[in-house]
């Protein structure tokens, strides 16, 4: 069922959608495909083969200026000063009690004077925007620069992926070649007439690619990856619906659902994108102190008995008592059987430890289990 | 079965009246448009034979990949048949929506909910405004 209304936003893929038919629904204000077909096709040809995605409602902020590291440092959880240019990494926002504001991508752009994109998620990209706003120290040279609506992103996921990209892109044996890119790594490919960024990250558990490309020469690209044959056949558009089966099995976070103003790096498991050592942002005492005292509740993957799914809010039993909630939870195509994320206290935390999950009014067995669900073979 | 011979509920279920040995019994199922809607079916929770079922009330639920839905009871009875050999094949499910992919039959006691039923024209012009 469509929720479409005429407020929402389009991405430059928009048409492409509507002409594969796609079921479009509201995600965060923008008109997303959810699904093309089945998200159950979706999924298995972007572990099989490769997914193409459009991701246009990430938000992408382009940072520039003499202080735009500064600007940064002000705000993320982890250092990005002393990242190299062409290098990306992963961090968090968070607020002055620790809890996450929003994950984030930092790029640095390879001249070392034209500073940082910013990618955050669509349901964050105002909040952020202020935030950094609000934040800017005084006298900072630096100017963030809203480019969400200028560009469009795609993502290019699974075993074939940088096989496609680097055909799509004609860079078979350039220095430029997706494939020479390491992981979190992004390059500057010449296009048609235009410059496409392509980085080696991605939300699925595969190996792949991110593009970003001027609007106007979105559907172009985005045709050409549809038509272009990999050991036979065609990448498969795969909607939002795909997009979250393989995250959740690869047990990547969601803002929204693992990730959220209530809960502190620590209790995430997120340790790994916090940097306390002489630096100062938002949250940064807050998260000292947390860090010495045991964590109230942790995250935790779950597999579930049976083939009901739990969901978003359902609650985590032990011994008959409520512990916990499900932040995440679906049929993992797979496993073949039903997964889960949720928050409970440490001492539910251990691997192998026997809970039940309330899926409206059923109770059901669920076991914690060492994330992620699935890994690719590399 | 031939759908213009079925009555539809506006939550997407249809129901199919006949006579046996004197007793009005109602087969329920949901219609092919609730199939292609729901798509990458993996389980279906059946009510328990015997069990009462009233107009508006969860007989069951069907979950896909994306979400669960409740099956509602079209009819006001008494459960007498459930097909448990949807649950192992849910993605024929949309093969024969009117036919092999029946749900549940239900014993009717009384008329109650079958004023709130459509013929398949109606429901065909409510999907219309769904799609």
């Amino acid at each position: 069922m469509s929720n479409e209304s005429t407020t929402l936003l389009h991405t430059p893929l928009h048409a492409a959608h509507e002409k594969l038919k796609a079921r479009l629904v509201d995600f965060a204000g923008w008109s997303m495909p959810v699904q093309y077909a089945s998200i159950l096709a979706e999924h298995r040809a972007t572990r099989e083969h490769v997914g193409l995605f459009d991701v246009s409602h990430m938000g992408r902020f382009q940072i520039r200026g003499r202080d735009a590291g500064r600007l940064l440092e002000g705000i993320l959880t982890r250092r990005v000063d002393d990242l190299p240019a062409g290098r990306i990494r992963y961090s968090l926002v968070t607020q002055d009690d620790g809890g996450v504001l929003d994950d984030v991508l930092a790029y640095r752009h390879s001249a070392p004077d034209d500073g940082y994109l910013l990618i955050v998620n669509a349901s964050n990209r105002a909040r952020i925007l202020a935030w950094i706003d609000e934040h800017r120290p005084a006298g900072c040279e630096a100017v963030c620069t809203d480019t969400t609506c200028d560009t469009a992103m795609i993502a290019v996921q699974g075993p074939h992926a940088m096989q496609l990209a680097s055909r799509v892109l004609d860079t078979d044996g350039l220095a430029s070649d997706p494939r020479k890119l390491r992981y979190y790594a992004h390059a500057t490919v010449r296009w048609r007439a235009t410059n496409v960024l392509v980085s080696r990250t991605g939300y699925t558990g595969e190996d792949g690619v991110e593009v970003i490309l001027p609007s106007e020469f979105a559907a172009e690209f985005w045709d050409l990856l549809t038509v272009t044959e990999i050991q036979g056949q065609t990448a498969t558009p795969a909607g939002l619906g795909a997009r979250d089966t393989l995250r959740l099995e690869a047990a990547m976070p969601l803002y929204g659902h693992e990730l959220e103003t209530w809960c502190d790096p620590w209790q995430a498991g997120l340790a790994f994108a916090v940097d306390l050592d002489g630096r100062h942002f938002p949250g940064s005492d807050a998260l000292t102190r947390n860090r010495s005292m045991p964590p109230t509740r942790q995250r935790v993957g779950l597999l579930l008995s049976g083939r009901r799914a739990a969901r978003l809010h359902c609650p985590i039993l032990a011994g008959g008592e409520p512990v916990g909630e499900i932040t995440s939870g679906t049929y993992s195509p797979t496993l073949e059987q039903p997964i889960a994320m949720g928050y409970v206290p440490p001492d539910w935390a251990a691997l192998d430890t026997e809970l039940e999950i309330d899926v409206r009014g059923s109770i059901i067995p669920a076991r914690v289990v060492r994330l992620p669900f699935y890994r690719r073979k590399k | 079965m031939d759908p213009q011979q079925l009555k539809f509920s506006p939550t997407h279920e249809w129901v199919h009246l006949s006579d046996v040995g004197g007793q009005r019994i109602a087969t329920v199922g949901i219609s092919a448009f609730a199939i292609a809607l729901l798509t990458d079916l993996v389980h279906m929770e059946l009510p328990a034979v015997g069990r009462a079922a009233r107009p508006g009330e969860s007989l069951g639920e069907i979950e896909s990949v994306k979400a669960v839905s409740d099956v509602y009871s079209p009819v006001e009875g008494e459960v007498v048949e459930v097909n448990s050999g949807l649950v192992g094949n849910l993605e024929a499910m949309g093969d024969d929506p009117y036919g092999k992919s029946w749900i549940v039959k239900i014993r009717t006691t009384s008329d109650a909910g079958l004023d709130q039923l459509m013929d398949y024209a109606t429901y065909q012009a409510q999907c219309a405004t769904e799609g």
